[in-house]
């Protein structure tokens, strides 16, 4: 019924959540107004955010950028790098995590070395990336792989550790193989976690993917650019509106990853939503 | 149901497998040089068929033999007998897992991730002796003839605690157990779903040729579901008494009032009592 639809539409649009959020962004955007003009109408600017581009300033700035081909260039690049790097992670990590909490020769080889490189950060990996890859775009893929790599293994193998016993005991009393155990048990057991390790192993890659961009720079020869490499080239440029263009653009397009996944891993966990 | 229990004409023990012979068993559990003795010499003989219920206070070591007979932990010395055939003993410690001794556990242990249906058609499907359609067909009948139709689609999140239960007897019976191994499986229930749960596996019992070895620590539990008690000491686990439940099934509700019941009830709870009050002073954990 689309009658229907379009009633409970209204009521959450109208239920006290939204209205809240509304007026708490309402009021939000209005200081930060006020803040920015405040040279402008009060005669004092106020310290730091005096400094900060209005809205109001952004949205004309953003407007006109809508329609130039260079701003979604960076959309696209990033989006690329992130999801290049994302997948990796997991058809790699996935695996790996598994296999470290299946075999516990495995995990004793391999559990330290991962151990010590896990607190390394992302960036830190930066310059060696650059020395160790061939191209530029590889570097910067394999630093948001990382970022993605270390979540998505220690929630994997967190996850396979910590499946409860009598789910082995049951399976093996009905006459289950390792195989059947490890594909109808361990899997399925693992997914959840699969599902937390995937979706914050994309926020961090969105944080690397940026700052990765911003060092290596926007290059000459079609590779770099990028959301990252679009907010420092307006910083360089001068241009403080497009700074927060490129800071909400990058905002908006991790929520928009955050919430593909969300859908998918639901999907992929229906008895997690059915409780 | 209580007609249809009546009609039944299977009143005793019927099944002709399924008998378990635990001579002499002894479990010390021995983690860091600290030997502790959880079964201590413990005989015990269980006749096809019947429903032996264990009773003994929390953590006296029930569920170490319960272990045991489904081959889930080895024994120190001794050894246990299905039907003549050793399952572990000298030379064997441990027993090797199977369907013919199917254990139904505390919290459940159905697979969240699959729908009822495939969690009773688990078993069948694993082994790949039936075709696949002869399995899905005796699953729903099997369902529907222990009230769950219409949740053979649900997740076992998706329903009661007390369906949950059902599903997995019946998953556990879809194996074709000779025994069936209770480890307190209503301990979680409120008495009400309980009364529920224990008539209905009565009737599942009535059904069935099964072998029962059902753990509890709720008298009440114990003589009304047993052909007869066997009440434990409290850690190191041994029989302390033996009792023959002599109100005849079918039974049902009714039961619970009757004079023989209370009689029986008042004969055993000072001796399960004492061993209660020495396995609280000995400060023994949960399970």
């Amino acid at each position: 019924m689309p009658n229907k639809t379009l009633v409970r539409l209204r009521k959450k649009l109208l239920s006290h959540a939204s209205l809240r959020a509304i007026i708490a962004l309402t009021v939000f955007v209005l200081l930060w107004e006020i803040g920015s003009r405040s040279k402008q109408w009060l005669g004092v600017s106020l310290p730091w955010i005096g400094q900060v581009p209005a809205p109001s300033g952004v949205l004309r700035v953003w407007g006109g950028l809508l329609s130039d081909a260079g701003y979604w260039q960076s959309w696209w690049l990033s989006l690329v790098r992130v999801l290049a790097g994302f997948t990796a992670a997991m058809v790699i990590g996935i695996p790996l995590g598994l296999l470290m909490a299946v075999s516990k020769t495995f995990y004793g080889l391999s559990f330290p070395s991962f151990e010590i490189l896990r607190p390394i950060p992302p960036l830190a990996w930066v310059p060696i990336s650059i020395i160790f890859w061939p191209t530029q775009e590889l570097s910067i893929a394999f630093v948001t792989f990382l970022g993605a790599f270390f979540t998505v293994v220690i929630n994997v193998v967190g996850g396979a550790k910590s499946i409860d016993g009598r789910f082995f005991q049951a399976a093996q009393a009905m006459g289950a193989s390792q195989w059947d155990i490890f594909r109808r048990v361990v899997l399925p057991a693992t997914l959840p976690s699969i599902v937390v390790g995937s979706s914050v192993g994309m926020g961090i890659t969105w944080n690397v993917v940026v700052a990765a961009e911003m060092i290596s720079g926007g290059g000459g020869s079609g590779s770099g650019g990028g959301l990252g490499f679009f907010i420092w080239n307006s910083y360089v440029g001068g241009s403080y509106e497009q700074i927060v263009v490129g800071m909400i653009s990058i905002g908006i397009a991790g929520f928009a990853c955050s919430e593909v996944l969300r859908a998918l891993g639901g999907l992929s966990t229906p008895w997690l939503s059915k409780r | 149901m209580n007609a249809l229990l009546k009609q039944n004409p299977m009143t005793q023990k019927v099944a002709t497998q399924g008998a378990i012979r635990i001579d002499d068993v002894v479990k010390i559990y021995d983690p860091d040089g600290a030997a502790v003795m959880a079964v201590d010499h413990c005989t015990l003989d269980i006749p096809a068929g019947e429903i032996c219920m264990i009773v003994g206070p929390s953590g006296c070591g029930k569920t170490t033999l319960l272990n045991a007979i489904a081959g889930f932990h080895d024994i120190t010395s001794g050894s246990i007998h299905m039907d003549g055939k050793m399952l572990c003993g000298p030379g064997k410690p441990i027993a090797e897992p199977g369907s013919d001794r199917i254990v139904v556990f505390q919290n459940g242990a159905l697979f969240p991730w699959k729908s009822n249906l495939d969690n009773v058609a688990f078993g069948p499907l694993m082994r790949g002796k039936m075709p696949k359609k002869q399995i899905y067909e005796k699953a729903r009948g099997m369902m529907a003839d222990a009230g769950l139709a219409g949740t053979e689609n649900n997740f076992p999140g998706e329903v009661s605690s007390g369906l949950r239960r059902r599903v997995e007897i019946v998953r556990a019976l879809m194996n074709d157990p000779k025994v069936l191994l209770f480890d307190e499986p209503y301990r979680a229930l409120d008495s009400l779903t309980k009364s529920v749960m224990h008539e209905a596996l009565l009737e599942i019992y009535y059904k069935n040729k099964v072998t029962i070895f059902f753990i509890t620590h709720d008298l009440e539990e114990a003589i009304f579901l047993g052909h007869r008690l066997v009440i434990m000491t409290s850690r190191p686990c041994r029989p302390k008494k033996i009792l023959e439940v002599d109100i005849p099934h079918p039974r049902d509700y009714s039961v619970l009032t009757s004079p023989r019941f209370r009689q029986l009830m008042e004969e055993t709870s000072a001796v399960v009592h004492e061993e209660a009050k020495k396995s609280f002073a000995a400060g023994e954990k949960e399970g």
